[in-house]
């Protein structure tokens, strides 16, 4: 078998049932892996009604055909699931280690099922796997759950696991592995953690097997030059990480401030990437197989909010910080630490706060019902302090462990909310930056940009340069770049890769790692394919066409400061195009003949 | 003059691209645990360390080895292993003090650090420059020999 392992792996935690199968590689050679080919799991194996949190529900771990190789940047896994924050697709993407080794003990996807009794772990020892009582590690942390483990099983073991965020089914609770890196987004910790599974331990000893060694080596050398040669891929992501782009979309008006009152933030360079490298980072840091390198160690001095660990990405520091109206990076990589911690998706839990500071500042809420805690925009010790309360669902950290979404409404005000899908929108306004709006509206897991990243030609040039504010052309560019994001996802890449190489070096390298000959057309396709059975997924979940669009704040208020004053999101001038081009009907369900063309139907 | 392998711990983001490119190498494919080259990541400390075999002077491999298959061929830098005169007993791997000859089940061999001929694969694929193959001077020894004793240093606090 080359590139899979040609192996699947399914727990049931009910009856404490745990089989192997060999991996339809039909559906391999449709979907790829990780992305692709867990979605194709769920559509075929869980209806898409269930509640996210029942025993009825699946968490698919998948890493894909490229990871485990020497491609570069190529050593990601998928978390797909039903997401309990946006009861939508969910396929969180994270890096470390633990997809590759997931490879070495010879799988390609690891399916859980049901429901155990009492808390468990999974110990993948190679060929033996076991369900073992995690009693004693329930409730910890998760640098000390991973050391506990560790010492029970194997002291190399790669483990994901969950928090107290996932154990207490904070909705956007996240899977962490390494310790430091996450499947962050949409609730797949929740989902852990209502199956009482704390983590998945896993160490191999299987070779990852090419089919042709010599072109895939070629391929590999080819991208890599490229992404070394690119200066986002090759310099700036190691200098800065990604928190490089907070004075980058300041500077065009387009960074969200203040719970998106605001795309300007006046002090926006005290929380960016250069002020980072020179106050809190350690070093760089890579995934497996990573030639990038744009992960933080970090490590902060300051009494008050002193700690170590890794962070923050340019997300984290944008929802920490100037969405909750905050410029003081100590505070911000703090709260990413105990983040990381607990289990917290950073992106959630900073806007959640933001919009709890939104509905305080409004006199929607009111201290009555925050436990007695003003919340002010740019207050950043009760913004750390909020954060250890969510995770652990301690006193008003009960209500914000809902979300912005649950959050808002409860007080009667949705519109408070920034979310899509109930997820909440990442650091980016759509107001100043017209593409990436359409693909928060339309993403399939809710407000995200890691699915269509159009940021990189709207505002970074890369690899072209495109007129941010304009919505000409952007229904083409943001299925382009959904379609683009599928495929590559599915492939165990890294999206960062993109700063470098396309569709066609991916291509190269999946067809000499499988021995399938992929061309540059099969491959963007095959995205086509994975994002319309998401949308099929979603679309018997219940959402419709009224899900795709953005909050009325972006749609109706217009930024008030800096260099994209007076602008609002035209989402909807864009959609009835972009459905168009996807091939759906003016509902936005996918045609007959599209579903045909796609073999889909 | 002979080259020795030098690694640079400070540059290490951990990513391990040495350690597939040894297994790529020599065995073909992707198994980190047939690699040659190990790297060793603390997580909470944020530090990677690349360890191979040191190629050492006056190498314990060698002297505890009965058959002599761990040898070095006069004036050469690279201790060899010599699968036709080895019988397997793993003294080697028991000797060597930084654990950098290691036995594999898999392919019934000691895998040790052979410099690939003088191309090293691990130098070549470093994305960080962590990994040197230079000329070994007189400097270059004994900052090797530095780094060494701060592995050792490291083994020791953490064991």
């Amino acid at each position: 078998m080359n590139g899979w392992t040609g192996t699947t792996l399914r727990v049931n935690l009910t009856n404490g049932d745990i089989s192997k199968e060999p991996t339809n590689m039909e559906n391999a050679r449709n979907y790829f892996g990780a992305r692709g080919l867990g979605t194709k799991i769920l559509y075929d194996e869980v209806d898409p009604k269930v509640d996210a949190l029942s025993p009825e529900n699946k968490l698919i771990f998948a890493p894909g055909p490229l990871t485990g190789t020497f491609g570069p940047s190529v050593g990601r896994f998928n978390v797909v699931t039903k997401g309990p924050l946006t009861g939508a697709i969910a396929a969180s993407n994270s890096g470390g280690s633990f997809g590759p080794e997931m490879k070495f003990a010879g799988y390609d996807m690891l399916i859980i099922e049901g429901k155990s009794k009492k808390p468990v772990y999974l110990w993948i020892n190679d060929d033996q796997v076991e369900i073992r009582d995690a009693g004693k590690i329930w409730g910890k942390e998760v640098p000390d759950t991973t050391d506990l483990i560790r010492a029970e099983t194997d002291e190399g073991a790669k483990v994901a696991c969950i928090g107290p965020a996932g154990e207490k089914l904070v909705l956007f609770a996240c899977i962490m592995n390494e310790m430091y890196r996450a499947a962050g987004r949409s609730g797949v910790g929740a989902v852990m953690g209502s199956k009482n599974l704390k983590a998945v331990a896993v160490v191999g000893n299987h070779p990852v097997v090419v089919a042709d060694a010599k072109a895939f080596e070629a391929a590999v050398m080819i991208a890599r030059a490229k992404i070394q040669a690119n200066p986002v891929g090759g310099a700036g992501l190691k200098a800065y990480g990604t928190d490089v782009l907070v004075n980058i979309l300041n500077q065009v008006g387009s960074l969200p401030a203040r719970n998106f009152h605001d795309g300007h933030f006046p002090t926006a360079d005290k929380i960016g990437g250069e002020s980072l490298s020179k106050n809190v980072l350690v070093r760089p840091k890579a995934c497996f197989s990573c030639i990038i390198s744009c992960g933080r160690v970090s490590k902060v001095t300051n009494p008050k909010y002193a700690g170590e660990g890794e962070g923050p990405e340019y997300e984290s520091a944008w929802g920490f910080g100037a969405d909750c109206g905050i410029d003081d990076l100590d505070a911000i990589t703090k709260a990413n630490f105990i983040c990381n911690e607990l289990g917290l998706d950073t992106i959630t839990m900073g806007t959640t706060i933001a919009c709890a500071m939104d509905l305080f500042a409004d006199k929607i809420i009111t201290e009555k019902n925050t436990d007695g805690i003003p919340l002010h925009f740019g207050d950043a010790e009760t913004m750390v302090k909020l954060i250890s309360m969510t995770g652990r669902r301690e006193g008003f950290g009960d209500q914000l462990a809902e979300g912005s979404y649950r959050l808002a409404k409860k007080y009667g005000h949705p519109e408070y909310s920034m979310t899509v899908k109930k997820q909440e929108m990442p650091a980016y306004d759509p107001r100043g930056v017209q593409g990436i709006g359409l693909n928060f509206a339309t993403a399939n897991c809710g407000a995200a940009h890691v699915r269509g990243y159009t940021i990189a030609p709207e505002v970074l040039g890369n690899p072209f340069k495109v007129d941010q504010h304009t919505t000409d052309g952007k229904p083409a560019l943001v299925k382009t770049f959904q379609d683009l994001t599928a495929a590559l996802d599915s492939t165990g890449a890294c999206l960062f890769t993109t700063f470098g190489i396309g569709a066609a070096e991916l291509a190269a390298m999946l067809s000499a790692c499988t021995g399938i000959a992929y061309s540059t057309e099969d491959f963007m396709k095959t995205g086509d394919r994975i994002w319309n059975l998401e949308r099929l997924w979603n679309l018997k979940a219940g959402f419709t066409k009224a899900d795709d669009t953005l909050p009325d704040r972006v749609l109706k208020e217009p930024i008030q400061t800096g260099p994209s004053k007076g602008d609002i999101s035209h989402v909807g001038v864009m959609m009835p195009e972009y459905y168009k081009l996807r091939g759906w009907d003016e509902d936005g369900v996918p045609t007959e003949v599209k579903l045909r063309s796609l073999a889909l139907l | 003059m002979t080259k020795l392998l030098m690694i640079h711990p400070e540059k290490c983001t951990g990513c391990e691209n040495c350690v597939l490119a040894c297994s790529f190498h020599h065995e073909k494919d992707f198994r980190p645990a047939a690699t040659r080259i190990h790297v060793f990541t603390w997580e909470r400390e944020g530090i990677s360390v690349p360890m191979m075999c040191q190629q050492c002077g006056d190498a314990p491999c060698i002297k505890v080895c009965p058959t002599g298959a761990m040898h070095r061929t006069t004036g050469a830098g690279v201790v060899d292993w010599d699968t036709k005169k080895c019988i397997r007993c793993r003294m080697c791997t028991q000797a060597c003090p930084f654990g950098n000859a290691v036995y594999d089940v898999l392919t019934n061999s000691i895998l040790k650090c052979d410099e690939c001929q003088g191309d090293p694969a691990c130098v070549r694929m470093c994305p960080n420059k962590a990994l040197d193959f230079i000329e070994d001077t007189i400097s270059t020894r004994s900052s090797t020999k530095a780094f060494a004793s701060k592995f050792k240093e490291a083994f020791q606090e953490v064991k």
